[in-house]
């Protein structure tokens, strides 16, 4: 099977523990297709690692209740990862889907690395993608001990033990429940070598199977960092400085400390914490503070000021991402030459879980309960500041009220605050630190705001010859732990990613990027480079279709003849939603995107309807995806349709603005946010079949949707709009 | 001294009347189904019943539903409430899930008021819940499920 050796699987490790009588099976696979591995030494070889052998590991855990419990490295932050990963463990095992439970891995980049990453992490639509073998090398290992327990008993060969929804059986009529088999499954050898299922024998694989968040969720039992309560615990709300750059210089506390409840204020890094008994406590007792700053070093600027700044730095050349041909002699030669700038705002995530984190430290060990998304570096970044060993960082991942991106910050920060009100006040009890809305939306950690600047020159029959695009906006990765595999000659991937790597046949191409810096703390937000450069290729190509006098699916399939994934995916959207037939009418319009982030592709068309107030609705949106082997259909659905949302959200009024450095937003009244009556009413997601290695899909359904929709504007309207938000009326 | 009545039970509270409803639930009485968004009426993120009708409770302070019934997510039984949970359970409504508490009590709420709502009045009625994952087209789905199931 072809997937098998994608993954360039170099080593296998098992690991096995017996939790003594009635324990039942407990089996970890360490399944590691990173070459950079460190330890090439067999854990099973107990010669040489033996405390290694009995380290508690485990993906896999068969109880005598016959329940299976499925330890999901990935934190579940609505995307469907528990449900995702379970499937695959069950789909080996032959598990009933009822049996299977899941539960949230501890922070352990030994057992539960990103095998893309070599690090504990969530992100880039990265976990069933990353853990397509490993999940069901541990789904088919522990099949393996079962058959071999129950070949033993019954005294048959292994091969005549048929596995199926959970139950063993032999033609002689024997049957055991894998919990009936588990102890003795435990003490069976591990076998080296277990071999995985060819994909037509999928019976889970491609089903719509419920997810396993779902029954926590619907009845108010999922636990969130918000809903943690521990003995003694004390509730932390920081304030912050007014502006990015500012530091605290003095506090007068005096008037907080005499509300009943507010136990402590401490004045931390990032600002002066009060710690109460409860969260109103703690508000008011914040609400009563009066600090001095000093902005001496504070960011005065406007988010106009500088755009304009970016647009100086883009009239001269910036660091090249890549250059092909020769675009300069090209344009000399062009029929025709368009060119555009294009603007766009600083982002917030605003999950709506707004961050959070409850920490108690206590000598030689710090224990933290939260939506943690980067548990190994969050771990490293503890260690320094506590002076413990990452080892003595303790994460309980819990479910995340969303991320986004948000939660996998590379400096750790929300995390090192929670953490540096427990360093600073020296006692031994939980402490949950809370944002508001407010703090959330005004910490930074934004969608860097970006500018850019595009040509293209056109052949005599109205076809791309030459494409230069310049890029200006802040490295999300530079400075960061990400940086050194990411930033490669001075090119932060994020940045450039949809951009250089245009997937447009045209000869002649050159992308560059200026990464200038400023104090704002910036972040990848779902879909990260994309979020921009989609906006700006797929608008721009329909510009140059429209200069051209051609159909803007018939232009891009002229241009895509070399991808063929982007192909079949422009193509299934524009067959289902009609491209082809009688234009939809007056005052209505329609447009199409196509885009691959994190090797999923996507396109979608948008319809839109114009309004006698100038304003406009989006009706219809329909997508389609590849993103290999579909896991879980519904899932997957779910992710391409909450995903379009995010990313229509952002299209129709996302801005984060600047005014002498005060960013102007607060919370959901001037951060606008999509509503359900600005969901489109009729989202269509088709799903292209396909036996390649699985690929995520948390993100790419994001970028899509502002160039499709600012396309069917242009559609209808005959004007196009070179940044976002769009204007609310057309 | 506030005593609050939460989901049939009453609940005597030492804490200040103006403290908003919300965190009396969360904090007080450790009912933490119903959660905090925006504080400012502006999400639904901590939508609760008071007397039978949605209310945002993070700006209701206790001393306003002070005698009143309260019912939040963890209390609600009606066959109202149990086709919406049912509903939200078939159709897998929930992302992150943080959002789903107050989207289901505006459902509820909404289900309880018109047994029969067309499209543009669910949008209506739950303009005032924000899910960031963008579930909308499956709570549509899941309130037009309910609404059949209950018919
Ligand atoms: S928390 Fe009450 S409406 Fe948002
Ligand atoms: S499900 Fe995540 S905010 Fe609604």
């Amino acid at each position: 099977m072809k997937t098998e050796t994608k993954f360039n699987i170099s080593r296998r490790h098992f690991l096995v523990s017996t939790l003594g009588a009635g324990a039942g099976l407990t089996l970890g696979v360490y399944l590691s297709g990173c070459s950079n591995d460190k330890d090439k030494a067999p854990l099973n070889t107990s010669s040489h690692q033996p405390q290694t052998l009995f380290e508690p590991n485990a993906f896999v855990r068969i109880r005598p209740d016959n329940s299976v419990t499925v330890v999901i490295k990935h934190l579940e932050m609505g995307q469907g990862t528990y449900t995702g990963l379970a499937t695959l463990v069950a789909e080996e095992l032959d598990a009933a889907w009822d049996q299977i439970k899941v539960e949230s891995a501890p922070a352990n980049a030994k057992l539960y690395s990103n095998l893309f990453w070599g690090a504990q992490g969530t992100g880039g639509s990265s976990a069933i993608a990353n853990s397509y073998m490993q999940m069901r090398q541990a789904g088919a290992t522990a099949r393996a001990m079962l058959v071999a327990a129950a070949a033993k008993r019954w005294n048959v060969k292994p091969a005549e033990v048929h596995v199926s929804a959970g139950k063993l059986s032999h033609a002689s009529g024997k049957s055991a429940s894998f919990g009936e088999l588990a102890e003795a499954a435990a003490k069976e050898p591990i076998p080296a070598e277990v071999p995985v299922k060819d994909p037509k024998d999928f019976h889970l694989i491609g089903q719509t199977l419920p997810r396993k968040d779902t029954p926590d969720k619907v009845h108010a039992k999922a636990i969130y960092t918000q809903d943690i309560k521990l003995p003694a615990m004390l509730t932390a709300l920081v304030l912050h400085p007014p502006r990015f750059g500012a530091r605290l210089q003095s506090v007068d506390d005096s008037e907080a400390k005499k509300i009943p409840g507010v136990q402590h204020v401490v004045m931390i890094p990032t600002g002066v914490a009060v710690v109460a008994t409860d969260f109103w406590t703690a508000k008011r007792g914040r609400d009563a503070l009066k600090p001095q700053w000093d902005e001496s070093q504070a960011l005065r600027k406007s988010s106009e000021q500088i755009r304009e700044d970016y647009r100086q730095l883009a009239e001269k050349p910036g660091t090249v991402a890549v250059n092909n041909g020769d675009t300069t002699a090209t344009f000399k030669h062009a029929a025709k030459t368009i060119s555009a700038e294009y603007d766009f705002p600083f982002l917030a995530h605003a999950t709506m879980e707004p961050m959070n984190c409850v920490v108690q430290l206590q000598p030689n060990q710090c224990e933290l309960w939260y939506g943690a998304q980067i548990q190994t570096m969050d771990q490293m970044a503890l260690a320094k500041l506590l002076n413990l060993t990452p080892e003595q960082i303790k994460i309980n991942t819990l479910y995340a009220g969303g991320s986004f991106g948000r939660r996998a910050n590379p400096q750790s920060d929300y995390v090192l605050e929670a953490a540096n009100i427990a360093k600073a006040l020296n006692l031994n009890t939980p402490i949950k630190l809370l944002w508001t809305r407010e703090d959330d939306m005004r910490a930074g950690f934004y969608r860097p705001l970006y500018y850019h600047q595009i040509k293209a020159g056109l052949d005599k029959t109205g076809m791309p010859v030459a494409w230069q695009h310049r890029i200006v906006g802040q490295s999300i990765l530079a400075g960061t732990g990400f940086e050194s595999a990411m930033v490669k000659n001075g090119v932060d991937a994020t940045s450039v990613e949809g951009a250089s790597n245009l997937p447009y046949h045209i000869a002649n191409l050159h992308v560059d990027l200026h990464s200038p810096t400023l104090p704002v703390p910036v972040q990848w937000w779902r879909s990260v480079g994309s979020t921009h450069n989609a906006y700006v290729v797929e608008t721009f190509i329909d510009q140059l279709a429209s200069t051209a006098k051609q159909d803007p699916v018939a232009y891009r399939r002229a241009l895509l003849k070399d991808h063929p994934r982007h192909l079949a995916v422009l193509n299934l959207a524009a067959e289902k939603a009609g491209w082809d037939n009688k234009p939809l009418g007056k005052d209505r319009g329609r447009g199409i995107a196509v885009h691959e982030s994190f090797n999923t592709f996507v396109a979608q068309v948008a319809e839109v309807t114009l309004h006698a107030d100038k304003t406009f609705s989006v009706d219809r949106v329909v997508i389609a995806v590849d993103c290999g082997v579909a896991v879980n259909p519904d899932v997957i659905r779910a992710q391409m349709e909450g995903g379009m949302g995010y990313g229509l959200s952002a299209a129709l009024s996302g801005k984060i603005s600047l005014r002498d450095g005060q960013v102007e937003q607060s919370n959901f009244h001037d951060y606008p946010v999509l509503r359900m009556p600005q969901m489109p009413t009729s989202v269509e997601v088709y799903i292209v079949p396909s036996a390649e290695p699985p690929t995520g899909v948390g993100e790419p359904g994001t970028p899509v949707i502002a160039p499709a929709l600012a396309n069917a504007i242009a559609n209808a309207t005959g004007k196009r709009y070179y940044a976002l938000p769009l204007p609310t009326a057309v | 001294m506030i005593t609050l009545t939460i989901n049939g039970t009453a609940h005597p509270l030492d804490i200040d009347p103006a403290t908003p409803l919300l965190w009396a639930l969360r904090d007080t009485v450790g009912l933490t189904g119903t959660k905090f968004g925006c504080g400012i009426a502006q999400c639904g993120a901590c939508t609760v019943h008071l007397d039978g009708n949605a209310i945002r409770s993070c700006i209701t302070p206790v001393s306003a539903a002070q005698g009143k019934a309260i019912t939040t997510i963890e209390g609600v039984n009606t066959p109202v409430a149990q086709a919406v949970q049912i509903a939200w359970t078939q159709l897998d409504v929930v992302q992150c899930g943080y959002c789903q508490s107050g989207q289901m009590m505006s459902a509820i709420d909404l289900l309880n008021k018109n047994k029969q709502p067309s499209d543009d009045q669910i949008d209506t009625a739950m303009a005032g819940n924000i899910c960031r994952c963008n579930t909308y087209v499956r709570i549509r789905a899941a309130i037009k499920a309910a609404a059949r199931a209950l018919a």
